[in-house]
């Protein structure tokens, strides 16, 4: 089985799905065991299909696996839905005694009817049945009942003793009934011998929303919106405890022009949002670009047109990340490609905005933010607050009232910036044309000093390298990805290098100001460049094609139907393009 | 202590008679009177004749986009809870595009002040119809007289909660400069409507018009600030052509009821995290 297992649970929204795969990915985790976890769900509280799929692995993986190797299933439409994924010799527990839930036809592998909801209800209650699964599960994979123990006891602890009991013994039960009825048995990866000591069990969001807070942001503004609420939840915990504060604003508009206001009065603040609500900021991007205020956006993006699938991911809000917003002026854009990286980037983004004096999207997508998986650190031990030209008072010092130059022309484009309070550093922040004192006017040639004076601002942006790559730059062919797409791409190209291919993988994880340096060799000497994205128009493509050209070379592997991409989507598709482009 | 020249941004550039020279005098007069320091004062202004006053006034300034003012300005007074923070805009910055902004800045009440420079009309633009338009009031865009019905800030301030309601006149920058003063002083959001005719493009709504027809709440001796059913039937009564302190009520600010905020001025401090900091914050990870 190569050092995995997938593992999922699927039933009806609202049923404890969640939580059930949040309890075995949890234990897991705390075993040393390296899990992913990837949730299916829709956009309604009640009914519906989801799922939770869990993949365990020996080592950090930044993907959920194409393969299912247990499907825990309280309907028949979790089992109709999930079993294309089955691999042979997979084991699925249906709930009920016989017969229930039908398997759609006969294959390799091993159903198994158990009264979940049933045995659940004879220990007490028909809500333990998630329990019961587990109990199942462990029993399959040869872990014990009380492996489970430390888990259960903090979720359910607050509930008092009893609740706890009984849901240990709801996984007991479980355990037995399988050991009893059923002896297929699925191994585990091999369970690392060392556990690091910072072995965490994270999610994008989460990692996004600890670096905001480790980089200084005392200010989130944002209105609720799926996928990009869960850094909300998380900030409006801990903000407070360092005197800072979460706004749930009237709406985006609101929300993106309270964080610029902030950060033009000196507070690091943000905001959280999807694409809908990016939409409806990017007059304020113009705003921040030509007052020069630093500001963070944060896209977890979603699937689109307008409310699209408002629950499942995609990479599309490419072109908006980099050209929404009328008029010309600098911004950033940050597309991570880990969870770690996106602790990272968001720590980045805010010395970014203050050293450049200009908006940064960290543009991450739902597959990124919601997905959990283990990592093995946070490099919490590099986080540096740079905050540009920031003058100190003391810098001030005999600069009289009205002759501070906030937007004085400068070699590198960038101006001292002061912020309210500062004596002698009055200035007027705005979105008109200005001269160097920030005085609105429009003289030509002043208008074009300035002009060029913003634009020539990011030529000197080092601070992070912006792409990563692997394999050979003569690859046959190189795989091109951005953000999320990091752990499939890479699996995909282990693939078809064992298929016996000359396989690159560049993955970008800056696209603005774009690496072309960097990625520029891998692109002219590769046979084919192959761009891997979860969107329908190829947007990382023309950002290559623009940048650097090879028209003829580049094509693209697109998935825009809800799923995430698997490894086998790419495999199928770069084959295509080998046979028909390729001459070796 | 600052004086009144410390208080002069630009030359406005306003058309000779305009109102708003009135509100910009009515401020500089209160924010000497109330010994602030222009550089621990911010006017956020949207876009508009009126957005202007930023520019005008000596104070740090952000001028911001159509309609957004009240968002932005509250961003500033949670960045520094220590600064004076005003915001400013017209008629149809704060009724029309940034009407939404204005009811939930009244109901969040964090400590500002806006004022709105209200004119009746689309000035900068040259002469559209706005929220606050009279019925009938022809408009380039309404040849045939406006036929929707106003809106209506002062009762609506009140419904939304707002705890200062006060309107002015800059016609009358005695008072003007009053009200203003204890807006400023009001602990919470506190709203300034300011009659401030637009010479060139309202022949309707004047100078004259306002001088023949207000009615000052102050000349009512058993007027009651305090009392919400006053301020609503004197705003019925009139018409809304009344000026004054209509309403004050001390409600809780943002913040001051957000949990553990800042007591100080968040800008003012250094925020990292320590070794001991990410510890306590990783455990729920591990
Ligand atoms: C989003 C947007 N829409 C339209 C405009 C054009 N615009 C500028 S000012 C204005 C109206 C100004 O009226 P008001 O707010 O009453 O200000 P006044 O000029 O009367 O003081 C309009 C429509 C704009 N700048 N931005
Ligand atoms: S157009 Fe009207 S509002 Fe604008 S400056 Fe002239 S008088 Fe004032
Ligand atoms: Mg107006």
């Amino acid at each position: 089985m190569n050092g995995e297992l997938g593992w999922k649970v699927g039933g009806e929204q609202g049923e404890g799905i969640d939580s059930t795969g949040e309890i075995f990915a949890w234990t897991l985790h705390r075993l040393g065991y390296y899990a992913f976890a990837y949730r299916h769900f829709m956009s309604r509280v009640k009914g519906g299909h989801t799922n939770y799929k869990i993949r365990v692995t020996d080592r950090a993986v930044g993907h959920h696996g194409d393969d299912l190797h247990i499907l825990v299933a309280f309907d028949q439409e979790t089992v109709n839905v999930n079993w294309n994924e089955m691999v042979g010799g997979g084991i699925v527990i249906a709930d009920g005694t016989s017969g229930e839930i039908q398997h759609p036809e006969t294959g390799d592998v091993h159903f198994c009817s158990i009264p979940l909801t049933g045995l659940a209800k004879e220990s007490g209650s028909a809500i333990m049945k998630n329990m019961v699964a587990v109990g199942v599960t462990a029993a399959i994979v040869g872990l014990t009942p009380e492996d489970f123990l430390s888990v259960i006891e903090d979720r359910f602890k607050k509930k008092g003793q009893a609740v706890v009991d009984s849901n240990l013994s709801a996984v007991r039960i479980g355990y037995d009934y399988y050991n009893q009825h059923f002896s297929h048995q699925l191994r585990l990866p091999s369970r690392p011998v060392a556990i690091a000591p910072h072995h965490l069990y994270i999610s994008g969001n989460e990692a996004t929303a600890l670096g905001a807070l480790a980089a200084g942001c005392r200010v989130l503004a944002a209105y609720p919106i799926t996928p990009a609420t869960e850094i909300m939840y998380w900030l409006v915990k801990y903000l407070p405890e360092y005197g800072g504060v979460v706004v749930q604003a009237e709406d985006e508009i609101s929300a993106v022009n309270m964080a610029l206001g902030a950060n033009y009065a000196g507070t690091r603040a943000m905001t959280s949002t999807s694409g809908p609500g990016f939409s409806l900021m990017m007059e304020t991007l113009g705003l921040a670009g030509i007052s020069e205020t630093p500001l963070v956006i944060v896209d977890v993006q979603r699937s689109g047109p307008s409310t699209g699938l408002p629950t499942k991911t995609e990479q599309s809000d490419l072109y908006e990340a980099l050209y929404g917003s009328h008029g010309e002026s600098p911004r950033i854009v940050l597309t991570p490609t880990t969870i770690e990286e996106c602790f990272r980037f968001a720590v980045e983004a805010f010395n970014l905005a203050e050293t450049y004096q200009c908006p940064v999207i960290l543009a991450s997508d739902l597959y990124m933010g919601m997905s959990k998986g283990s990592i093995d650190s946070l490099d919490t031990s590099s986080v540096q607050i740079r905050r540009g030209k920031l003058v100190t008072q003391s810098e001030l010092e005999g600069v009289s009232r009205g002759e501070f130059k906030r937007y004085q022309v400068s070699e590198d484009g960038i101006s001292p910036r002061a912020i309210p309070g500062q004596k002698g550093g009055r200035f007027i922040a705005l979105g008109n044309e200005h001269d160097e004192f920030g005085i609105e006017m429009e003289d030509q040639s002043m208008r074009v000093l300035q002009m060029d004076k913003r634009a020539r601002k990011l030529q000197s942006f080092h601070e992070l390298s912006g792409a990563s790559a692997s394999g050979p730059k003569d690859a046959q062919i190189t795989l091109v990805g951005f953000g999320s797409t990091r752990g499939v791409i890479d699996e995909a190209r282990t693939a078809l290098m064992q298929q016996g291919l000359s396989v690159a993988h560049v993955q970008v994880s800056v696209v603005a100001p774009f690496p072309a340096d960097l990625i520029r060799p891998y692109i002219a000497g590769a046979g084919t460049v192959l761009t891997v994205e979860v969107n329908s128009r190829g947007q990382l493509a023309d950002q290559l094609r623009l940048q650097l050209g090879y028209h003829d070379k580049i094509q693209s592997c697109l998935k825009y139907d809800g799923d995430p991409m698997l490894v086998k989507d790419i495999v199928k598709r770069a084959k295509e393009v080998i046979s028909v482009g390729s001459v070796n | 202590m600052a004086v009144l020249t410390d208080f002069k941004g630009e030359k406005p550039t306003w058309c000779p008679g305009c109102g708003d020279y009135g509100v910009l005098n009515a401020l500089q007069r209160t924010a000497v009177d109330l010994g602030l320091d222009p550089e621990d004062m911010v006017v956020v202004s949207g876009i508009g004749c009126s957005g202007k006053l930023s520019a005008y006034f000596g104070s740090y300034g952000l001028h911001t986009i159509h309609g957004r003012t009240l968002p932005t300005a509250q961003g500033v007074k949670l960045a520094n809870r220590d600064l004076t923070v005003l915001a400013a805009g017209g008629d149809g910055d704060g009724f029309g595009i940034g009407m939404g902004h204005f009811i939930h800045a009244m109901r969040r009440n964090v400590d500002i002040t806006y004022l709105v420079m209200d004119n009746h009309i689309y000035g900068l633009t040259t002469g559209q119809t706005s929220p606050t338009s009279d019925p009938g009031f022809v408009t380039k865009t309404a040849p045939k007289g406006a036929v929707e019905f106003p809106v209506h800030p002062l009762s609506l301030a009140l419904s939304a909660g707002c705890g200062f309601v006060a309107q002015g006149f800059s016609g009358d920058i005695p008072q003007l400069s009053a009200i203003l003063k204890r807006a400023i002083q009001h602990k919470g959001f506190s709203f300034v409507n300011i009659f401030s005719p637009c010479v060139t493009f309202n022949k309707q709504n004047t100078y004259e018009f306002y001088k023949s027809n207000v009615v000052k709440v102050d000349d009512d001796p058993e007027y009651d600030a305090g009392n919400l059913g006053l301020a609503m039937a004197k705003i019925e009564q009139t018409q809304s052509i009344v000026t004054g302190v209509l309403y004050e009520h001390n409600r809780p600010t943002y913040e001051d009821s957000v949990p553990n905020y800042s007591k100080t001025g968040l800008a003012t401090a250094q925020h990292v995290l320590t070794e001991a900091d990410f510890e306590r914050l990783l455990t729920q990870f591990q």
